[in-house]
């Protein structure tokens, strides 16, 4: 089918509903004034305005397809009783609410707003607040989540939920949202082809973003900031990684970005700011890193094993307290061409390429990892010189970890 | 006071001396910076070479100057002056001088890179803030050598060994019974550690600057609390302040007690 | 003037004054005497608070030495060996030196007196060893002490300077000043000094006028009597 035939089906669809769409107010002196009440008495296809005001409703389930329209942000609160808003239809349009006091249970998992095999959807323009899990999508496809913010107060992981949860759900967009507080910003399980984009998520209490078994999912240009830790992805394949920034994720199990048993991915102009563990990696391989920047995090890349073919090129490493740790002396992965601010070699035929190679891995980053309190003594001059020993004859480090063509300058 | 910290210091400022260290600063300031061209790692290559050459000067310019003004001091002592007075005066118009040749020397080439502008003004600041703190504690613990030995070639070779010991030997000692103990909670004793040493003590200010992402990759709560708030960083001014004055007061008593 | 009871220093296990006490009272010229090594020194810089005693009790002007320093403000001293800040001129000692005691000071007529005029401007490393002694004489008698204490004063002097040294010593015991001298020159000390102390193992040997002790040592000459005690002591 040509694409311009295409478009003119949707418009004739459009025309159509629009004839026999109807409009219904909702607001406390309405003939409806309650959004139950207004979507009981809608017909599919009508578009419901909820004027401004407090709405005290919980449990509303939508199960025709409807837009939801909020006029002046009204509050519907939910009074911790229960979920709030409920889609169990396709074509679900909801815009312009300030959903709040989602209930708290230790067997359900109670959201702001769930939408249940349903497709089609549009989420957007909501402020979630004093919530259990935010917006949960499960077993959904092709739905566009743009421009909520989610702000939770989670204090405990096990008693908090994520902000953006999708579960079995494919071909979703999560464009320009905003989420912080609670314990995944967005979380992922079983879902494919999912593209997040533009979003920032921090101060969560676990993860900025997490992925576990999705497969094929792209992120990018996402923010994430003073997480638990930025963003997990694990057991899943094929996942896109680029240009985010990952920052200021401090702590004793924090990372920028964790990577446990994932393959085939591509993590790609990223900025890795301040972190304490840029990329953990564990059981990763087949993974292209380039032109990512590593700037100020404690250990920039830290390998714990099982990681195979790892290609790290045309990166920068910029004064982090150590480049690479690695905790075992077999290394099958690739380092070249990146610039390392901690090189101190020259480059005399003037290729832009130093003339020695680099080593990357430290003895004492061994040492730190085997007795972490001797991190103390970072940059001491003793440090300095064992490891300049270890450097002119590797013993407890992979002796073929080197980057043998290290850049000379940044790249910009 | 004031008198003689006034006339130990315009004596300095004549010697060659003075303006050797000046000039390597300046040097080194500039080199840093231009072979570099990037103030951040200009900032990092700078902490290395405070923490180890500003204890090294500052011990064996003390020791010098002691020793080499005997004449000064001795003419001093028949003057209606008080024993505390003279050294006092000495011992700051030294650290004053070492600590002014330091800070400009190192602060010229950096405001004309445009320090002032970038956003490690903080880490420079640290930086030189650190450094004075060196220069007056390891002068005032030269004054206590030179004080103490009579013998100028002992003074100095004392003076070298101690700082021998302080920049490399004892992080060496400390890295050992760091892993010899390994099986014990040792969060508190690698604090205390780094704190009995003023160099150490030194680098962990700037650690926690340059490196508090690493820093807070460690689990231990005493860590987390020391590192983690404002907490070590006033503790470790503490114990620096403490490591000027307990050799400033020594030199004030052993001063009280020499015969000249 | 000056009192002392009692005193006693060593240095190390080497025992240098041992049980010293002396008065001295205004006015008057007061040489100490003794062989190398007898604790002139050590007892002058006792005196001056250089030198920290083991034992015994120092008062100048009755006032106890170990309470503070000011009393030295009543004191002009010569040091045995003129050494001074090479970084400095002999103008920039001069004034400060002038500062650090805020006293009233005539080191202009000295200075003339001395001829060290071309020399003001000159570093004092430059200086020869008798200059550098003229300087320190200046910086001795320009202020107007009631106590004056003059370590080997005569040290590389010419004969002309040597004679206004004497000169000014001479207008100080007019002015009712005490002077303490060590010297070495033995005609030096016949020629201006009024009474002897005679120190000997870190005791005093001897305290009085010249005359007493050439009676004592039945001895008609100065040098001589001086020479016996040393070779009595050594027999």
């Amino acid at each position: 089918m040509s694409k311009l035939r295409k478009i003119f089906m949707a418009c004739l669809c459009v025309y159509s509903y629009a004839i026999v769409a109807q409009s219904i107010d909702v607001c406390s002196t309405c003939e409806f004034s309650s959004i139950k009440d207004g979507i009981k008495n809608a017909k599919a296809l009508d578009t419901i305005m909820v004027q401004k005001g407090t709405y005290n409703e919980y449990g509303i389930v939508i199960d025709k397809p409807l837009t939801i329209i909020g006029k002046d942000d009204p509050i519907i609160d939910g009074g911790r009783k229960g979920e709030i808003l409920t889609i169990e239809s396709d074509d679900v349009t909801i815009d312009g609410f300030f959903i709040k006091n989602v209930g708290i249970s230790y067997t359900e998992d109670f959201a702001a707003l769930r939408v249940r095999k349903s497709k089609n959807f549009v989420i957007q323009n909501l402020v979630l607040e004093n919530l259990f899990f935010g917006i949960y999508i499960e077993k959904s496809s092709h739905g566009k989540i743009y421009h909520n913010k989610v702000v939770g107060d989670a204090v405990e992981e096990h008693n908090s939920g994520n902000g953006i949860h999708l579960w079995y759900s494919h071909h979703i967009d999560i464009e320009y949202n905003s989420l912080e507080g609670v314990r995944d910003g967005i979380y992922l399980e079983f879902s494919d082809d999912n593209v997040i984009k533009n979003n920032s998520s921090s101060k969560n209490l676990r993860y900025g973003l997490h992925f576990m078994f999705s497969n094929d999912d792209i992120y990018q240009q996402n923010v994430f900031e003073d997480n638990g830790a930025g963003v997990a992805v694990m057991f899943s394949k094929n996942i896109q990684m680029i240009n985010n920034h990952f920052r200021e994720n401090w702590g004793s199990a924090s990372y920028g970005l964790l990577l446990k048993e994932i393959t085939d991915a591509e993590i790609i102009d990223n900025i890795f700011d301040r972190n304490t563990i840029g990329i953990s990696l564990e059981g990763s391989n087949r993974i292209d890193y380039k032109n990512n920047t590593f700037m100020n995090n404690g250990w920039a890349i830290k390998v714990r094993g099982a990681c195979y073919t790892n290609r790290f090129i045309n990166n920068n490493f910029l004064y982090n307290s150590f480049d690479i740790a690695y905790n075992s002396r077999i290394n099958d992965n690739i380092f070249d061409q990146n610039y390392w601010s901690n090189y101190t070699g020259y480059d005399l035929d003037k290729d832009g390429i130093g003339d020695v190679p680099y080593r990357p891995v430290k003895l004492f980053s061994y040492i730190v990892n085997r007795t972490p309190e001797t991190i103390v003594l970072l940059r001491s001059l003793f440090i300095d010189i064992i490891d300049f020993s270890e450097k002119v004859s590797p013993v407890f480090t992979p002796d073929n970890l080197v980057d043998e063509n290290p850049l000379m300058k940044k790249r910009e | 006071m004031l008198k003689i910290l006034k006339y130990s210091f315009y004596d300095l400022m004549r010697s060659r001396w003075s303006y050797v260290y000046f000039a390597f600063y300046l040097v080194l300031g500039i080199v840093l910076l231009f072979l570099n061209s990037d103030l951040s790692k200009a900032v990092i290559s700078l902490m290395n070479v405070i923490i180890i050459l500003v204890p090294l000067i500052g011990t064996v310019f003390g020791v010098m100057y002691y020793y080499n003004s005997k004449e000064f001091t001795e003419l001093l002592l028949a003057q209606p002056l008080k024993r505390s007075t003279i050294f006092l005066g000495q011992y700051l118009g030294v650290a004053l001088s070492l600590s002014m040749s330091l800070i400009l020397g190192l602060g010229i080439p950096f405001i004309f890179y445009g320090l002032m502008k970038s956003n490690v003004i903080w880490d420079f600041s640290l930086l030189l803030i650190t450094g004075t703190f060196l220069t007056f504690i390891f002068t005032a613990l030269a004054f206590n050598i030179a004080l103490s030995n009579e013998n100028r070639i002992k003074g100095f070779g004392y003076a070298i060994l101690l700082w021998l010991f302080l920049a490399v030997i004892y992080d060496g000692l400390f890295l050992m019974s760091l892993i010899l103990f390994e099986d014990y909670p040792l969060d508190r004793l690698s604090l205390i550690g780094s704190m009995l040493n003023p160099i150490d003590l030194s680098r962990t200010l700037i650690l926690l600057k340059l490196d508090i992402s690493a820093l807070l990759g460690y689990t231990g709560a005493v860590f987390k609390r020391f590192f983690g708030t404002n907490f070590g960083l006033l503790i470790s001014f503490v114990i620096l302040l403490l490591w000027v004055v307990l050799p400033v007061l020594r030199i004030v008593f052993k001063a009280k007690r020499k015969d000249f | 003037m000056i009192n002392i009871e009692n005193l006693h220093k060593r240095f190390n296990k080497n025992v240098v004054l041992s049980g010293i006490d002396l008065n001295i009272d205004q006015g008057g010229i007061f040489a100490i005497l003794g062989p190398n090594g007898s604790g002139k020194t050590t007892l002058i810089k006792s005196i001056l608070g250089m030198v920290i005693p083991n034992k015994g009790l120092i008062s100048v002007l009755g006032q106890n030495i170990k309470k503070d320093s000011t009393y030295r403000k009543e004191i002009d001293y010569l040091p045995q060996i003129a050494n001074f800040p090479n970084n400095l001129k002999v103008k920039e000692l001069l004034k400060m030196i002038k500062d650090l005691r805020e006293d009233e000071s005539e080191d202009e007529h000295l200075i003339e007196l001395f001829q060290l005029e071309p020399f003001l401007n000159k570093k004092l490393a430059t200086l020869s060893g008798g200059t550098k002694q003229k300087v320190n004489i200046v910086l001795t008698f320009m202020f107007d002490s009631p106590l004056i204490i003059l370590d080997e004063p005569t040290t590389g002097l010419d004969p002309n300077s040597l004679i206004q040294l004497k000169g000014l010593i001479n207008t100080a015991k007019a002015e009712g000043k005490t002077i303490l001298i060590t010297s070495h020159i033995m005609s030096f000390v016949e020629e201006v000094s009024d009474e002897i102390v005679f120190l000997l193992e870190g005791k005093i040997y001897f305290k009085g006028s010249i005359e007493e002790l050439k009676k004592r040592t039945e001895q008609s000459d100065f040098e001589h009597a001086i020479a016996s005690i040393l070779k009595r002591n050594n027999a």
